[in-house]
């Protein structure tokens, strides 16, 4: 028997992702309870629903279909089932969902996923139903036991009570609650009524991840059978191996097998330490016939000359060419970003046993559904034949989400070619080391942009031409359908082309450069350049009109009142226009990502040699009704610091193909040292609730750009700023 | 190459490659994961352990050279400085991914045994070298402040 509650989503239309409807069905409906064929034999005495289950020792354990990465959807969502089922904190767990697209989509993507920073915007109404359906059913076993009317039963903190005094707990009621009839329409509680939600609910993992508890990551993974592998991949990008020798590879103590994959050559090995060593014994004849061959100096060259020329329009308001032909003075400005790399602190991995029939993987998966796909068709066996355990992931910023899930190709072409030669079964870890990470792309795009500016003669824009050229992220993907309309990669320009600044005219254009380079969503993706560019030509036009960068801008925005309002609420916490000391200087920015709104005023000194420090940044943020706010709070730090790094040294550069930094030491990340002090106010909304993964991280690189033209009188347009003695 | 040092009070004897770094005679031979692998080379802090109370990065330290050895790892540290820094983490909920909090916490342990009230200075010379790609660097700080006062306390 399959009963399926289905109820319109009641959040907010979401701006963008909504084309991963990759599978139709659950688009538009939710699943917040159901009763499923294995679900029957649930053991005696407990209650098992899709997104609840609450056991007889009284544990409520909370099915978390995203991935949590740190950004703590696993307590975002504990927080939502806990509020409406009035469970103790205490008692509350959380486990991850197993990969089950029909169950556990993201309703905004029609496939299991995690992205967008869309956890919470998918999943505010589905896990509060959730949530109210299960008190629902521990209400009517109680009523039914004590023989009381049920709505003279009342919860609070975990405990199910009637004024007659009678009281029970929710593990004694688990039992019998699993035998009500699920309500179709749960009661859900007015914001009046929250408990958790708006106030605080602190995290289900800081326990375990301050004791370094076991099995909290693939790379904790272990099991007496496992092997562990490395893979030796090309120097550049499309290179393929041609042959190899495995030298003393093969003599390594513990050294199982070298084998040639796809992707390059595999050591396989009892375990880590013997399969990274072997693996520099190897010499492998590459064909770089199909590579990239260029250096980024010459890629960045190509992108620059496209982004001087007309290209695919994104938008076009108005005649912006006749106004800046026609205007009293034209501001030019050609900006360049580099490639950057996730970094995340747990390198790439992926766990996989395949026994010729089944395959079970462990893994942070972020697109389950994707990653489960890929592994299926690699080892050429069905859907149902392949199970995903996800593990904590430690870090993605976008860096797990691959269309291509080529971690887990490349682990099912290992599985499936060990399985061929006689080793079957056993968990096989792959390991991508720092240098794998660092050195094998999946970056954020590199990319050139001009502005061109037409002002009258008190510096009011008359018309703004923006250009961009990039390697799309989306095309050539199974996104492209969804993601790309009449060639537009809408992606790639968001941030700019959907600003809310008023100008009179406005145009943007597009250039989809090509390279063997691959590229992927970097901690707000397109937001990352954009944002940098409008807020730091907000900035400079302000001072062309002699205005103030606060009051000019709030000017520009008057039909975004949630915008200006985090700009006014940033301007006045961080005493916008109070004087500072001696060689210390403010920047503010303010941008829109993911639906949620977020203002930065950055206070950076310098000293003699013109080096900086941003000591203190003062946030406010817009993101609808704030569900967890110290988490929002953890997440704006967070976010700005992810941030803050990339602008201060980071870049990813390639000498005639090859990628030039390769570890921590060459691509340093923010540290301690660098880390500004840091305030978040949240605005109290009653808006739907928006995603708070990204926002945090675009404002951060233009306030602090002008901050420093504060001191010096211009922006920086070439990043990171190690490139300009800054740092 | 058979080598026994003392892991968290408990004689461990290994059988291995002397060239291996103990980060992966931890995970790999004893089981012990919570000591994290992040660069490999020395820049990340993840591999923090105590060597005699000193903090170390296993990845850049090889198990021939640990004959008699004592290390300390996540699974093992205790004393008022730990409890009181996995306290402080627990309370301001430091970890986000949590990935790089094992050797946080071994380091900032390190930290307060030397220094039970450290400076922003202090902090930021004791904590440089182990990275948070999340950036919780900010309550880092803030919970070993707290950490502190509750070692006073
Ligand atoms: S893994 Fe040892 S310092 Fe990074
Ligand atoms: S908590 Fe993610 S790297 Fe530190």
């Amino acid at each position: 028997m399959l009963h399926l509650l289905q109820k319109p989503l009641e959040t907010a239309k979401p701006s963008r992702r909504t084309f991963l409807k990759m599978s139709a069905g659950t688009v538009g409906g939710l699943i917040i309870a159901m009763k499923l064929p294995n679900m029957a034999e649930a053991a005696t005495g407990e209650f098992v629903q899709p997104f609840v289950h609450i056991r007889p020792d009284n544990t409520v354990v909370v099915i978390v279909k995203h991935l949590d990465k740190g950004q703590g959807i696993a307590t975002g969502l504990a927080t939502l089932v806990a509020d409406e089922l009035d469970a103790a904190h205490a008692q509350v767990t959380t486990e991850f969902a197993p990969s089950n697209p029909a169950v556990y989509a993201n309703t905004l993507f029609g496939v299991q996923g995690t992205g967008g920073s869309t956890a919470i915007p998918n999943s505010f109404m589905q896990y509060r139903q959730a949530g109210a359906a299960a008190k629902a059913m521990l209400v009517a076993a109680a009523a039914k036991d004590w023989g009381v009317p049920a709505n003279e039963i009342t919860v609070s903190q975990g405990t199910v009570s009637h004024a007659s005094g009678k009281s029970a707990s929710f593990g004694e009621l688990a039992g019998l609650a699993a035998e009500q009839e699920i309500p179709a329409e749960p009661a859900l509680k007015t914001p009046d009524q929250w408990v958790y939600i708006g106030k605080s609910f602190p995290r289900v993992d800081s326990k375990n991840k301050s004791v370094g508890a076991p099995n909290t990551y693939a790379m904790d993974f272990q099991r007496d059978d496992m092997l562990v592998a490395v893979v030796a991949r090309s120097p550049r990008f499309g290179g393929t191996p041609v042959s190899f020798d495995p030298g003393e590879a093969l003599s390594v103590l513990g050294v199982v097998d070298v084998l040639m994959i796809p992707t390059g050559v595999a050591v396989v090995a009892k375990s880590t330490w013997p399969a990274i060593k072997a693996r520099d014994m190897i010499t492998i004849e590459w064909d770089d016939s199909g590579a990239e061959m260029r250096s980024t100096d010459a890629m960045m060259a190509e992108l620059a000359e496209m982004a001087a020329k007309p290209g695919l329009s994104v938008r076009k308001d108005g005649d912006a060419q006749a106004a800046i032909e026609n205007a009293a003075k034209v501001i030019e400005v050609d900006y360049e970003f580099p490639f950057l790399a996730h970094g995340t602190m747990e390198p790439l991995d992926v766990v996989m046993a395949f026994d010729g029939s089944k395959a079970e993987v462990w893994s942070g998966s972020q697109i389950q559904t994707i990653d489960h796909n890929v592994t299926a068709a690699v080892l050429g066996i069905e859907f149902q034949n392949v199970a995903i355990n996800t593990l904590w992931a430690g870090g993605s910023f976008g860096r797990r989400a691959t269309a291509d899930a080529h971690v887990y190709a490349e682990a099912a072409m290992l599985a499936k070619a060990l399985h061929e030669k006689g080793t079957s079964g056993v968990p096989i870890k792959l390991v991508w080391t720092r240098e794998d990470d660092m050195t094998g792309g999946y970056y954020r795009p590199m990319s050139a942009h001009k502005v061109k500016v037409g002002l009258d003669d008190e510096g009011n824009v008359l018309g703004w031409s923006h250009r961009m050229a990039a390697k799309s992220i989306i095309k050539g993907t199974p996104f492209e359908p969804m993601l790309m309309k009449d060639g537009v990669d809408h992606n790639m320009t968001e941030g700019a082309q959907d600003t809310t600044y008023a100008f009179p005219a406005m145009e943007m254009d597009q250039h989809l450069a090509e390279t063997k380079v691959p590229v992927l969503w970097w901690r707000s993706v397109g937001h990352t350049h954009s944002g940098y560019v409008m807020e730091t030509m907000i900035d400079r036009l302000a001072k062309e009109a002699g205005k103030d960068p606060v009051a000019y801008r709030l000017e520009m925005i008057k039909d975004d009142p949630r915008k200006a309002n985090v700009l006014k609420l940033a301007a006045e916490k961080a005493g916008w226009g109070t004087d500072l000391p001696n060689g210390r200087y403010r920047g503010v920015a303010v941008h829109k990502s993911f639906g949620s709104y977020v203002a930065e005023v950055a206070e950076i000194s310098m000293d003699e040699d013109g080096i900086i420090k941003v000591e203190k940044v003062v946030c406010a943020v817009d993101c609808g009704i704030p569900v967890n706010p110290d988490n929002i709070t953890a997440q704006i730090e967070g976010g700005l610091g992810y941030g803050l790094g990339a602008i201060l040294r980071n870049e990813i550069t390639m000498t005639d193909g090859v990628v030039d930094q390769t570890n921590f030491d060459t691509y340093e990340p923010i540290r301690m040292s660098d880390m500004p002090e840091i305030e978040v106010h949240i605005v109290q909304s009653t808006e739907a609730p928006t995603g708070i993964g990204e926002p945090g991280t675009p404002p951060i690189g233009p306030a602090v750009a002008n901050a420093i033209a504060a001191a010096k009188g211009n922006w920086v347009t070439t990043l990171p700023l190690s490139k300009h003695d800054l740092v | 190459m058979s080598i026994t040092l003392k892991v968290n009070g408990e004689p461990r004897t290994v059988d291995v490659d002397p060239e291996t770094p103990l980060l992966w005679v931890l995970r790999d031979e004893l089981k012990m994961t919570g000591t994290k692998f992040g660069c490999g080379i020395a820049s990340c802090g993840a591999c923090t352990v105590q060597w005699d109370g000193m903090p170390i990065r296993s990845c850049q330290t090889f198990i021939g050279d640990l004959d008699g050895a004592e290390i300390t790892t996540i699974e093992g540290v205790d004393g008022k400085a730990a409890s009181a820094v996995q306290a402080a983490w627990q309370e301001l909920d430091v970890p986000q991914c949590g990935y790089c909090q094992s050797g946080q916490v071994l380091a900032a342990t390190a930290l307060l045994e030397e220094t039970p009230k450290p400076t922003d200075e202090d902090i930021d010379a004791a904590m440089d070298g182990n990275v948070c790609r999340c950036a919780t660097y900010a309550r880092i700080r803030k919970a070993i402040h707290l950490a502190a006062e509750k070692m006073e306390g």
